[in-house]
């Protein structure tokens, strides 16, 4: 198959559940809606075009039970440093020691990259600044929260999802 | 029954509440914009999935309830891009975040 093939393949594998989506959560069939749903679909596709999306694999990860169980995982620690970071907001010295850290990703695909770095900005109390070259910036707002992320479990986390 | 959904949900309503008054005096408190945007991400994280789980307990086993879970999904989605893109519009217009620990109001002096 060749590049051109495979892009457009790629592109209506994507189009199929925009439009399914959109038409059962809609619900409405007038034609000013089917127009806009069309085009909402057509400027993704365009969107993740440009973004260069379509030379990889569509669908790069299974939402297989790793998924899930690293999403429970996930929920797990969202909790934990939220009653952290609201208990530093509530005590009145402001107890903060704000640190920038350089984070090096084990795993090399570019969506495992972006799952990381989306899971350590999900979490309060550590912000991904930027992601390059397989290194990630992490901002913590403790110096805590940053030991925590030099341990590397996320990280070991994210990578063994793509494990078989 | 609908009495313990009702309980349950409204737990979970009066919770995530308190995480979004937290979060809006966290952002106050805090010194810079780094620092501000960790108080402000309890909002759109831990906030978000109590008050959201705390309606789905009102609708029910209905379309309403699918409909907020992936409203739920996409919010945990999308959000921390969204804080990646204001980031990334920090570090650009030059606001360093290694000065972690100075006020605002005296770098711009």
């Amino acid at each position: 198959m060749s590049t051109a093939t495979k892009t457009i393949t790629r592109m209506l594998v994507l189009l199929v559940p925009l439009v399914a989506a959109w038409l059962l959560w809609s619900g409405i069939y007038k034609p000013l809606l089917l127009g806009l749903g069309l085009f909402s679909c057509l400027l993704t596709i365009y969107i993740k075009y440009r973004m260069e999306y379509f030379e990889t694999e569509v669908f790069a990860l299974g939402f297989g039970r790793r998924l899930i169980s690293y999403w429970l995982w996930l929920a797990k620690e969202v909790v934990k440093s939220s009653l952290d970071v609201a208990r530093i907001v509530l005590s009145p010295s402001l107890p903060i020691s704000p640190e920038v850290v350089k984070l090096k990703a084990s795993c090399e695909h570019p969506v495992d990259q972006a799952i990381l770095a989306n899971s350590i900005t999900l979490t309060p109390g550590t912000l991904a600044l930027d992601v390059y070259n397989g290194e990630i910036s992490v901002h913590a707002l403790t110096k805590a929260g940053a030991d925590e992320l030099r341990k590397g479990e996320m990280d070991r986390r994210v990578l063994a999802l793509r494990k078989n | 029954m609908t009495m313990l959904f009702d309980i349950l949900s409204w737990v979970l309503l009066t919770a995530g509440g308190a995480f979004v008054f937290i979060g809006g005096l966290g952002a106050l408190r805090m010194p810079n914009l780094y620092t501000r945007m960790h108080a402000a991400s309890l909002t759109d994280t831990i906030a978000a999935v109590l008050i959201i789980g705390g309606i789905m307990l009102q609708a029910g086993l209905t379309l309403a309830t699918i409909k907020l879970a992936a409203i739920l999904l996409f919010l945990l989605l999308t959000s921390p891009t969204a804080s990646n893109a204001l980031a990334s519009a920090a570090i650009l217009s030059g606001l360093q975040p290694e000065e972690g620990n100075v006020e605002p109001r005296e770098r711009q002096e």
